[in-house]
């Protein structure tokens, strides 16, 4: 297709997509002397993720019990469905009394509700949070948008299949899915946990560069490190 | 709004009136003068406040078609000015000084259809769209379901039905 008729902004050598805070720059340390940063290189770490090995048979179930028992979400609505969300916490349905509670950064998680249809811009927003999460991590994938796109299949900025960028452990389908249908996805996250079968994070970290070259086929202003955590 | 009417016809070269609904009409303007009607309307007609900007992509005619929307808190009217823009090198004067959403529209369509607003705050900044590299979006020869299979991981398997035929096929199964 010819692409005729489009603004395009002025070739730089720079990176036109670079945030501002992630410039090069110099700064004024305590003691006087003036310090280069590179932020992209000083704030992040660029090192591969690695995969989590399981301790020996009864610790690691012992661990596996005790990850399930206290699923941490993190409080990230991507879609239609994070209208799921607040029901849980209030008493009619009451996630905490199966140990699920919301968090409110990243680091403080480690289940992922990807809740509904992702857009591209929204979808580099998730991978940033899901690669902060400490291992073990857990994605639970909700509505049908998360499975083939929904009823957003042919848009031309929402994914279709959230499979080939992030790794998910359960689907609930459904549009939308009722709060007891997210309990009972909780239970089933709850089940492979236990069963040692929610090795996720592991799969991430074996298939590093085919879901990287997947969400960079995507996201085209790939203004960030290739990992950041 | 008869008289209204009248009195941009007397000022201005207007065609195509149309009055929808009682409190709702459309007028098309030529574009060297789109922005003093609004501006007209703006200060002297009591048409205070900028409802939305939006454009239709009209492709047989090679045309993008603007529509100002602009409402009258006074009594409940609103005029909708219509301009007839070239679709090659789509431009438009900014009439960002007029309402400060109006940058804004003017982004956005910039970014979806890829009309310039010179002038116009930030209008260089992606607005919705990160780093897109395709023709806009909304232009009618964007085509978002070849764009969609060929970029993301369609799911094999899905198939769907062309309503026509297929309720012909399911009503009349002989013809």
């Amino acid at each position: 297709m010819e692409k005729n008729n489009i603004h395009k902004f002025e070739e730089l050598d720079v990176d036109k997509f670079l945030a501002p805070e992630n410039e090069k720059r110099s700064v004024l340390a305590p003691d006087g002397s003036i310090v280069e940063i590179d932020p992209l290189k000083d704030y992040f770490c660029q090192d591969r993720p690695e995969e989590l090995k399981p301790r020996s048979g009864p610790v690691e179930k012992f661990l596996n019990w005790a990850r399930a028992e206290s699923l941490w979400v993190l409080g990230f609505g991507t879609g239609c469905g994070s209208i799921e969300i607040p029901p849980l916490v209030t008493p009619r349905f009451d996630m905490y009394r199966y140990g699920v509670q919301m968090r409110p950064t990243p680091r403080q998680s480690n289940v992922f509700i990807i809740s509904g249809y992702l857009s591209v811009k929204t979808l580099k927003r998730a991978i940033r949070s899901y690669e902060q999460m400490p291992s073990p991590k857990y994605i639970i994938a909700l509505g049908s948008c998360t499975i083939n796109g929904g009823m957003y299949w042919d848009s031309y900025n929402t994914i279709n299949r959230l499979d080939h960028y992030i790794p998910v452990d359960v689907y609930i389908a459904g549009c939308m899915p009722r709060p007891e249908a997210l309990l009972a996805g909780f239970a089933k996250l709850k089940e492979l946990i236990k069963a040692g079968k929610a090795e996720n994070a592991n799969e991430y970290a074996r298939n590093f560069d085919w879901y990287k070259a997947n969400q960079k086929k995507i996201i085209k202003d790939w203004n960030m490190p290739d990992f950041n955590w | 709004m008869i008289e209204l009417i009248k009195d941009i016809e007397s000022r201005f070269n207007t065609s195509d009136y149309i009055q929808k609904l009682k409190h709702l009409a459309f007028i098309t303007v030529e574009k060297k003068q789109a922005i003093s009607l609004v501006t007209y309307l703006r200060d002297y007609h009591k048409y205070s406040s900028l409802t939305l900007l939006t454009a239709v992509d009209w492709i047989e005619e090679g045309k993008f078609q603007l529509t100002y929307l602009i409402n009258n808190p006074q009594n409940f009217t609103e005029i909708g000015v219509r301009v007839m823009i070239d679709r090659e090198n789509a431009t438009m004067e900014s009439s960002h000084h007029l309402w400060e959403n109006m940058a804004t529209y003017q982004r956005e369509l910039r970014e979806m259809f890829g009309i310039d607003f010179p002038g116009s705050p930030r209008i260089e900044e992606n607005f919705i769209l990160e780093g897109w590299d395709n023709i806009p979006p909304y232009r009618r020869d964007f085509d978002t379901k070849e764009y969609t299979e060929n970029t993301y991981f369609p799911r094999p398997g899905r198939e769907s039905n062309d309503p026509a035929t297929y309720m012909k096929s399911k009503m009349y199964p002989n013809d």
